[in-house]
């Protein structure tokens, strides 16, 4: 059996490592996932274990997955209902204890997003739950929970319409008081599609010449808001995230294929482009809205 | 067809998505949806007796506007009737209260090059791509609701005839067969 240790620390800052594990040479046998040291996971961690473990199972083996030994880190995975998700993609979900919560304090748990009646579901839970996130938390003004909801819309049908493959959708905030002084909300969204340079290769490709692939693509899709429907209407959804979570200084990055783009703000030291990343399927975006300061 | 368009039909736009599109959801996401409820506008459309028609599309009852939505009811509906191989001769003023309707129409006008007068909550404004010209033009026309063909150049000067007559092709205002024209506003305000 080829065993995956997980990462201690698995947020967006340090997904890749996991990626890299994921794409070791065997990849015929069977799996497991060992996160037993793992201590810390926001939505973006979690989406990548959902998402390692499909493509883990394309061998014909569903992987297993050991949960953290620690607690408090089952219990929060519990409340953003990893277990859930993940009882369709790993044979077994061995270790932890079952936590006993009922009320919730996640943003959004771990969202299938299928059809757009999906999307209506995740837009009409964050309704009754943003507000007070959004404005105690993060200090946004009112009309936050609206233009939060719109970017949610949009994140998801992204999915639908370009992956043409299912995925999820995740949002919590958390306080990030050692590592920016602030509270910040982090939405992931990952779905294992065709991915941006497969959904635009027949209408873009020939334009870019030798340049195209992975970054080409996603340069195109971000910056350009090229899509592949030739419709004037399309490719604003994520030009307007853009706009958004730039008006809110957040972070927005979207991974596909080996390469990752992103807007990112003073705050932030990441870099705007990233390629020869780890070769992995779909799309994964990820968001990040710091708390208001002033 | 009557030379004037009659009194504009209020199309609850809110209730069109709970009724016919989402039982419950007053939420306008997603571009099926939209397309389902630009579907449902045309044909209540279709079934006003009187061409042309002036419809208020009222947004106020929709909680959550995306832009793929707006795109799909707002967009796209006005290119329809823009086009010369349009359905009926159909004018539409729109009612979006509150800055997050405002933004999302606002956004897919400017990407379509388009142009509408919405009902802000203060009163009727031209949204979306417009020249310095056409914005005086329909400012002017908007102060005076109403004007007559020997008016007009008095009014808006010799280019002003062409230039109300643009407004017109875009669906903006009203332009009369015997050379008058009118602010869809001011359609909207008459008993």
């Amino acid at each position: 059996m080829r065993v995956i240790e997980v990462p201690a620390s698995l947020d967006y800052r340090n997904v890749e490592a996991l990626y890299r594990r994921v794409a070791g040479e065997d990849d015929t046998g069977p799996v497991l996932f060992d996160a037993r040291r793992l201590r810390w996971i926001d939505p973006n961690g979690m989406l990548l274990l959902l998402a390692a473990g499909k493509v883990a199972a394309r061998s014909g083996n569903a992987p297993r997955i050991s949960l953290p030994a620690r607690q408090d880190v089952t219990d929060y995975m519990d409340r953003m209902g990893f277990p859930g998700a993940a009882a369709g993609i790993f044979r077994s979900v061995t270790g932890g204890r079952r936590s006993t919560h009922s009320v919730s304090d996640v943003l959004l748990e771990i969202t299938p997003v299928t059809t757009n009646s999906d999307v209506h579901d995740v837009v009409d839970r964050v309704q009754s739950r943003a507000g007070a996130i959004l404005s105690k938390t993060l200090r946004y003004p009112p009309s936050a929970v609206v233009r939060f909801s719109v970017i949610l819309s949009e994140v998801c049908q992204n999915i639908i319409e370009h992956a043409e493959a299912p995925g999820w959708v995740a949002a919590q905030a958390y306080n990030w008081k050692k590592r920016l002084g602030r509270q910040v909300a982090v939405i992931a969204v990952s779905d294992l599609g065709c991915g941006f340079r497969a959904s635009l290769e027949t209408e873009h490709a020939a334009r870019f010449g030798d340049r195209w692939g992975d970054a080409t693509a996603l340069e195109a899709a971000f910056l350009m808001g090229l899509t592949r429907f030739a419709d004037t209407g399309r490719g604003q959804g994520i030009q307007q995230i853009r706009k958004q979570v730039g008006r809110w200084q957040g972070i927005l990055s979207i991974r596909s294929g080996t390469a990752r783009i992103a807007d990112i703000p003073d705050w932030s030291s990441r870099p705007p482009l990233e390629e020869e990343l780890t070769r992995f399927p779909g799309s994964q975006i990820n968001i990040i809205l710091p708390e208001h300061i002033g | 067809m009557t030379d004037e368009p009659e009194l504009p039909v209020t199309i609850d736009v809110g209730v069109i998505a709970s009724d016919s599109v989402a039982p419950a959801r007053p939420d306008l996401v997603t571009r099926p949806t939209g397309r389902a409820v630009r579907e449902a506008i045309e044909m209540r459309i279709a079934r006003i007796t009187r061409v042309p028609s002036v419809s208020l599309l009222d947004f106020t009852h929709v909680r959550i506007l995306d832009f793929s939505c707006a795109d799909e009811v707002v967009a796209k509906l006005l290119v329809r009737y823009m086009r010369r191989d349009r359905p009926r001769e159909a004018f539409f003023l729109f009612r979006a209260i509150g800055d997050v309707h405002r933004h999302a129409v606002e956004e897919v006008l400017g990407r379509h090059g388009l142009a509408a007068v919405c009902d802000l909550g203060t009163g009727y404004e031209l949204l979306g791509s417009v020249t310095g010209q056409e914005r005086t033009a329909w400012h002017a026309l908007e102060r005076r609701g109403r004007i007559g063909p020997s008016q007009l150049a008095a009014e808006f000067g010799e280019h002003g005839t062409p230039v109300i007559r643009g407004l017109a092709e875009r669906r903006l205002a009203w332009f009369e067969r015997r050379g008058g024209a009118c602010a869809l506003s001011a359609l909207a305000r008459s008993p």
